[in-house]
């Protein structure tokens, strides 16, 4: 059993978990340390060019075959030969160095949903990822944070990775959420507040009551979307419940001591929310920091309703939305789309009779990728077209045409919306 | 020494508009060169000529960690960006595909198509056209030493063999 102890120093757990994987006794803001990483990952749209970048280096293996990831999921199952090629640079590479995860179709997922569902995040640990959204497993206790293709090749080669030590914005949401209202409304409104670079280089902690409260799936919604502040990752403190998660998935989990922010660390700021008072909203295009209430936008009509991606096709995801749906109709001029982050959660949603709901609403429910939220497939929009959507980023044309628009919320906002053809608040349809 | 003309863009320029998605499933930088920034301007890559350079507001390259983004620009002709100030995974991207990304909160004086010369030695942008000087941040060693190897990769190699 492997313990980490954590030094108690005046730092905030950001840099605690830098200081720990540099093997530094301190780590202080604006300092550049280099890590040792935990775990590396890479999925089919920055792996190929990383493997490609590592064979360049010329070393013959990587660090550690049991510390990279290789994640099939933006252009899987396979969307055209290139995509074919794009999956296949991945397996034969798994295949080669010996890397066992890498999960096949069938078996695979949304990397940031998987990852921590196959008990591969644990708290402490120092991770990176090709993937901006990589700062989702903060949530988990983790370091964690998004890098190009070329920096992972590197790091795959020597499991080393350079960082600067941000410093941290305290986020306190106290309180409770009211219903309906979820983890994504509480992050959306955060990035309303703090705009798409209010916390560019920094990082991003969040606690408080209402924090307290969420599932860990809540918790990495918010973790994964710090990005659409800027931020270099988001991060909650380890508590019961992190370490009841890891317990179900992992042997024998890695004990942390002294993780979480000490009393006399320094924050760079400090931002206070009520949870009581917050509301679905809604990001309105082309920014995640447009946010405004649903309930003001309800004039808005949609061709499209997306439930899924990183940041919001888990099973309570799912499990909500369905709620929300209780049996009623996706209203006919509005085509709904299901696409469960996993297998896992998959085969969960089908038991739980989640995905009976949605068919019986006459929505679409696909299998397992990234696909429509980047615009890669399996719902991408023609010029004109508005789509609702539970996930991340709503930027000109990135679910398609550059003249269709994205609205970013929340399932149960995009649930209701589905059923009445307009962005719709979730409390005046229930 | 860089000159060439100045392609100017406002704030949050994102990876979306950089390279949209579709074009991920590859990462040849001639066929990214030729999509550069087509989210913003379709006909970027064709007005683009060696040693061109991009000005631009806040937060440039928010988003995505693709890689392809630096090297879309970095493909079609550009030689280096130059914003007020960068999102960090762009930011970092730049640098180690050997593409100059320089930080000049000042610059907004200058206009499309000017013609400008970038000294990376003295940390100087000047705008020839419209007879103005800006200073930028110079960067760090490492990073000075990452963009003359080629980038991080060459920059690798070279340290593993020395």
């Amino acid at each position: 059993m492997e313990t980490r102890v954590f030094p108690k120093d005046g730092m905030t757990i950001t840099e605690k978990l830098l200081a720990w994987s540099s093997r530094r006794e301190r780590a202080e803001p604006g300092e550049i340390v280099e890590s040792g990483l935990d775990l590396v990952l890479v999925n089919d749209v920055t792996g190929p060019m990383a493997i490609d970048r590592f064979r360049r280096i010329g070393v013959e293996q990587v660090f550690d075959p049991d510390r990279i990831a290789l994640v099939q999921d933006h252009y899987a199952p396979n969307k055209d030969i290139k995509s074919a090629e794009q999956c296949k640079a991945l397996r034969d590479f798994s295949r080669e160095m010996g890397i066992e995860n890498f999960w096949e179709i069938g078996r695979c997922g949304i990397e940031h949903v998987l990852l921590p569902e196959s008990g591969l995040v644990q708290p402490g640990m120092t991770i990176i990822g090709a993937d901006s959204h990589t700062c989702t497993y903060g949530a988990f206790g983790a370091f964690s944070t998004g890098v190009g293709s070329t920096e992972a090749a590197v790091s795959m080669a020597s499991g080393r990775c350079w960082f600067r030590v941000p410093e941290s914005q305290l986020h306190t949401v106290d309180g409770a959420l009211p219903e309906l209202v979820t983890s994504k409304d509480v992050i959306l409104t955060i990035i309303g507040r703090m705009g798409v670079d209010g916390a560019t280089y920094k990082a991003m902690e969040f606690t408080g009551e209402a924090v307290d409260r969420m599932t860990l799936d809540s918790r990495a919604t918010m973790c994964n979307m710090a990005i659409e502040a800027g931020a270099k990752n988001g991060v909650v403190a380890p508590d019961e419940r992190t370490l009841e998660y890891v317990s179900g998935r992992v042997d024998e989990p890695i004990v942390v001591e002294n993780l979480q922010s000490d009393e006399d660390c320094s924050y760079e700021s400090r931002f206070d929310y009520d949870a009581d008072e917050m509301e679905p909203v809604v990001a309105l295009p082309p920014l995640p920091s447009n946010v405004v209430p649903a309930r003001e936008v309800e004039d808005v009509t949609i061709d499209q309703a997306f439930l899924g991606s990183c940041t919001n096709g888990k099973l309570e995801d799912l499990e909500l939305a369905a709620r929300v749906i209780d049996g009623e109709k996706v209203d006919p001029g509005v085509r709904m789309i299901v696409i469960p982050a996993t297998w896992q959660i998959y085969g969960d949603a089908l038991e739980g009779g989640y995905l009976e709901t949605f068919l019986d609403a006459g929505a679409c429910v696909s299998c397992p990728t990234c696909g429509p939220c980047l615009g890669g497939h399996m719902g991408v929009l023609a010029a004109g077209e508005r789509c609702i959507s539970s996930t991340n980023r709503n930027f000109v044309g990135r679910m398609g045409s550059p003249d269709s628009e994205v609205y970013l919320a929340s399932p149960a906002t995009v649930a209701a919306s589905a059923l009445t053809g307009r962005i719709t608040d979730p409390r005046s349809i229930r | 020494m860089i000159k060439g003309k100045a392609h100017v863009f406002g704030d949050d320029v994102n990876t979306d508009v950089i390279i949209p998605a579709r074009y991920l499933n590859t990462f040849d930088p001639d066929v990214l060169g030729q999509h550069a920034m087509e989210g913003i301007d379709p006909d970027f890559s064709s007005k683009v000529r060696k040693g061109d350079v991009i000005v631009a507001g806040s937060n440039f390259g928010c988003g995505s960690s693709r890689e392809h983004a630096p090297i879309a620009i970095k493909a079609c002709g550009i030689s280096a960006v130059v914003a007020s100030s960068f999102a960090r995974i762009f930011y970092r991207n730049a640098i180690n595909i050997g593409l100059p990304a320089l930080i000049c909160e000042n610059a907004g004086g200058i206009e499309q198509g000017d013609e400008v010369e970038i000294d990376m030695d003295s940390g100087t942008l000047r705008d020839v056209t419209g007879d103005r000087t800006y200073g930028f941040r110079p960067l760090p060693d490492l990073l000075l030493e990452i963009l003359e190897d080629g980038g991080l990769l060459e920059h690798t190699i070279r340290k593993m063999r020395d």
